[in-house]
């Protein structure tokens, strides 16, 4: 009889230290989630911050360029340099036929003779003279020269020839290509070429967003929470517009990008992918986050503070404006950084209403069509291409770094700012 | 120019604040009492100031639009133009106006290119002089009022708290946006498809259905088989369940650890980096699903001899249920710290383990609340878009195995809605009605969730 006694007890504590088990392991797993996913898009992603040079000898022959004796800087603006451009490639490899020339010009972005021509209008004296430029690599020859190419296909599933990688590999072994800080990636806008594609343009559209955004809700949000903590009467139309914002807060995003198509675009009028309509879309997300945010935040401040202001002869109004509101500020600035947070990353209405376009300019005002970076992160990983891949995730990066930074941000206002009453 | 005039308005605002406190001021220095502070008298006339700007400005930007456009048009009316050909007419004159026009210019257009122009400047200067003469005539009034000391202070607060009263009304406008948005295309796309088949029908082509003559569109045979929807509703829910039996075992446990195992320490720290997995953009887990997740399955699988497409439902499931970890872990964590002690110690007191406890008092107590954390996430699940749309398949497949590729209402709505649509279409009108019926199913969820949680807190609170 003891003796089963014991051995319901042990079974009973094998069953505890199980449940215990469980709920470790259950939360191990969550974390290996998140550091799985953080790893990949890192080890993924950070090659995207280098960008490969070729550097290559240019002769600046005036005749190839079509130059008279002292061109002026007019003239060299116009001055032709495709064929120098064109030369000094196909020079990489003497013995070369007119196909191999074609896969030499390949080897550098069609962005080549831009490149060259600035190095020209920095220095006029290049005239005649050859220096070496440095050029940027096709996006298939940066991901060979960053180790993420597979080599070792067939030639006939790769895009990078066996010709080309010769002539690459005897560079490399020259020393003549280099890996740079990726300075474009943040200052190109969007391009259908991986190696020049940026994150200016989208970058630039979420902030216009997110400027809207700020701009509407928070207003709108704070004035309506005052409202409904501190003026509503307890009725049923008050009560009507609790359940509408609780509800709001959980409705699926794309479905307030269904409105932003239907409403704002269809009947108001307003200009197609821009952020001005993204904005306006995104506020009205994050209005009742906002909303409960602020509410919460006015009902923490204790009725004593209220109370002292009323016996001082103040009226309502003023004691809610000159008292409750700012007592409450903290918490509702910092639900308001959370609110926008969540508006930065979100995607799927800003593609209903257009965002996705490809926009290849950077926008100046929020009148500008203009993409945003989770949409740019959608377009590139929608992308074949294999450059775009650590494109992505140096976006991803990039989006990820400016959450943090606005969550801690928010943080800091909540435990700087924010009084303890009690 | 508007942007000029709103300027000058502001600062007539602030001159008029300033001239109403000053008169307040000259009131107190003839002894006589005031009947509030001077910054009261001030707030009055600035808002006197702004009602009518406001008003007018409002009128006009709903009126000139119209108006201008029906004194263009008033020059064909009697030539028997069409309407479409009249608002075409006016589209080019508009555009040539502003020199966007790239078509050929007919004199037609360029005669009402230049109406166009001169009745916009017309338009504007008398605004112009409206406004400023309302504004005029009606701080006027309120300084006559402020002059014989009448009240201020009743009504400004009177004005603020009708407009904090406006405000709370954006949530219910945001509503009826979302319902009006939804019901028009949606009851047009009722009258060419009949709700049964959409209901019922098992097959989904909205590809099919595009349409470029708009004489075709209304021949409703032409879209039978096309927008049967059951495909659609059973991939959402079939995502939504693999998501939910990840994240409803993983959520649930580590909830229950972090509220009754958790030593503050551990608390501390993984709340919140739990809590991080809700903050990550939904577009960065799907790519992390299309890159990651389903080319790892799809290898696994071969590996043991099955066939996984690399677009298939359990990567898109799995890691949608990693999402929603955070909402649930953290729901029901708050649900069982709020358990009353008592009940724990009467629990203790018998002799029970801490794991008999939580599992033979603590969950029944807590139940309801995480039934509700349970529905909100299943709501999320409905709701998720991106994740699917990259990681799921597009095309609808009417299947229950996981290893397949299915797709969802949200998925398909992006499909059908990304790049240029024409209103009218039935295949863009499908998608709002998609977008109705996920409106519905996650309203449903909401109330019933939330109704659910907030019952449970009066309960112990």
């Amino acid at each position: 009889m003891n003796k089963n006694k014991e051995q319901l007890l042990n079974k009973r504590y094998k069953a505890e230290q199980r449940f215990r088990l469980y709920g470790l392991s259950a939360i191990f797993m969550a974390l290996l989630f998140l550091t799985i996913f953080i790893f990949k898009i890192f080890s993924t992603g950070y090659s995207a911050f280098q960008k490969t040079w070729l550097i290559v000898p240019v002769t600046f022959d005036a005749e190839l360029m079509m130059l008279d004796q002292n061109p002026s800087k007019e003239d060299l603006q116009d001055a032709d340099y495709y064929d120098i451009a064109l030369k000094s490639m196909a020079d990489l490899d003497p013995n070369a036929n007119e196909d191999q020339e074609n896969e030499l010009k390949r080897m550098v972005s069609y962005f080549f003779e831009k490149e060259i021509k600035n190095e020209l209008l920095n220095d006029p004296n290049l005239i005649g003279k050859t220096k070496e430029v440095y050029l940027t690599a096709s996006d298939d020859l940066d991901q060979v020269f960053k180790g993420n190419y597979p080599r070792d296909l067939p030639e006939d599933q790769r895009r990078v020839s066996d010709y080309q990688l010769k002539i690459f590999d005897q560079l490399v072994a020259n020393g003549k290509v280099e890996s740079k800080f990726n300075i474009s990636f943040f200052t190109n806008a969007d391009s259908r070429e991986a190696e020049l594609a940026g994150i200016a343009s989208s970058f630039m559209g979420s902030i216009f967003s997110i400027l809207v955004c700020l701009m509407i809700a928070f207003p709108v949000a704070v004035l309506a929470a005052i409202y409904l903590e501190e003026f509503a009467p307890k009725n049923r139309f008050t009560d009507f517009i609790e359940v509408n914002i609780n509800n709001l807060a959980a409705v699926p995003s794309i479905v307030f990008g269904l409105l932003g198509l239907g409403v704002l675009l269809a009947i108001f009028q307003l200009p197609r992918s821009t952020p001005l309509v993204g904005g306006i879309t995104l506020s009205l997300m994050t209005l009742p986050t906002i909303i409960i945010a602020a509410r919460a935040s006015l009902k923490a401040v204790p009725p004593s503070i209220r109370e002292a202001a009323l016996a001082m002869g103040a009226s309502r109004m003023q004691t809610t404006m000159h008292h409750t509101v700012p007592l409450s500020m903290p918490g509702t600035l910092s639900g308001t950084i959370i609110g926008l947070a969540q508006a930065l990353g979100e995607t799927a209405p800003l593609i209903l209403i257009g965002m996705v376009a490809f926009v290849n300019t950077i926008p100046g005002s929020p009148m500008d069509p203009a993409a945003s970076l989770p949409v740019q992160i959608y377009i590139w990983a929608e992308s074949a291409e294999r450059g775009f891949v650590e494109k992505v995730s140096a976006c991803i990066m990039v989006l990820l770094g400016f959450l943090i930074i606005m969550n801690l941000f928010a943080q800091i206002i909540r435990h700087k700012f924010e009084k303890k009453w009690s | 120019m508007n942007l000029i005039l709103f300027t000058f308005i502001v600062l007539l605002g602030f001159t008029s604040y300033y001239f109403g406190r000053k008169k307040a001021y000259t009131i107190q220095s003839t002894k006589k009492r005031l009947t509030a502070l001077p910054q009261f008298y001030g707030y009055y006339l600035a808002i006197w100031c702004a009602i009518p700007a406001f008003i007018i400005f409002s009128l006009w930007a709903i009126f000139e639009p119209t108006i201008v456009k029906l004194l263009i048009l008033s020059d064909y009316s009697n030539q028997g133009y069409l309407d479409d050909e009249l608002n075409l007419l006016y589209e080019k004159s508009k555009a040539l106006s502003r020199g966007q026009f790239t078509g050929e210019i007919t004199p037609f257009i360029e005669a009402s290119a230049e109406k166009y122009l001169s009745l916009r400047s017309i338009a504007q200067s008398s605004k112009v002089v409206i406004v400023l003469s309302a504004i005029i005539a009606s701080v006027a009034y309120a300084y006559k009022r402020i002059s014989s000391n009448s009240r201020t202070r009743e009504p400004v607060e009177k004005f603020l708290n009708a407009v904090l009263f406006t405000a709370s009304l954006a949530a219910i406008l945001t509503t009826v946006g979302i319902v009006f948005s939804l019901i028009f295309q949606t009851i047009d796309f009722f009258k060419v498809i009949p709700l049964f088949d959409f209901v019922f029908g098992t097959h989904w082509y909205p590809a099919k259905a595009f349409v470029r003559d708009s004489s075709e569109a209304l021949d409703p045979t032409m879209y039978s088989d096309t927008f049967g929807a059951v495909p659609i509703f059973a991939g959402t829910f079939f995502i939504a369940f693999i998501a939910m039996c990840v994240a409803i075992p993983i959520g649930l446990m580590s909830g229950i650890y972090l509220a009754e195992y958790a030593s503050t320490k551990v608390r501390q720290y993984a709340k919140p980096l739990i809590e991080i997995l809700a903050g990550i953009p939904t577009v960065v887990y799907g790519f992390f699903a299309a890159l990651t997740v389903g080319p790892f399955l799809k290898e696994l699988g071969t590996s043991m001899g099955l066939e996984v497409s690399a677009e298939s439902a359990l990567a898109a499931g799995g890691v949608m249920g990693i999402m929603i970890i955070p909402f649930i872990s953290s729901l029901s964590d708050d649900v069982i710290t709020s358990v009353p002690q008592s009940l724990r110690d009467g629990s203790y007191a018998m002799g029970a383990t801490k794991s008999e406890t939580i599992k033979r008092v603590i969950f029944p107590a807590a139940l309801p609340g995480i039934v509700g954390s349970i529905l909100l996430g299943v709501s999320r699940a409905i709701g998720e878009t991106m994740i699917v749309v990259m990681a799921s398949g597009l095309a609808a497949n009417l299947t229950l195995n996981p290893l397949e590729s299915t797709s969802t209402i949200t998925a398909q709505i992006v499909v059908i809605l990304i790049g240029d649509q024409a209103f009218g279409d039935p295949k863009t009108q499908a998608a709002f009605a998609l977008g109705m019926s996920l409106f519905l199913v996650t309203l449903c969820l909401n109330i019933v969730a939330l109704r659910v949680v907030k019952k449970y807190r009066e309960k112990y609170e």
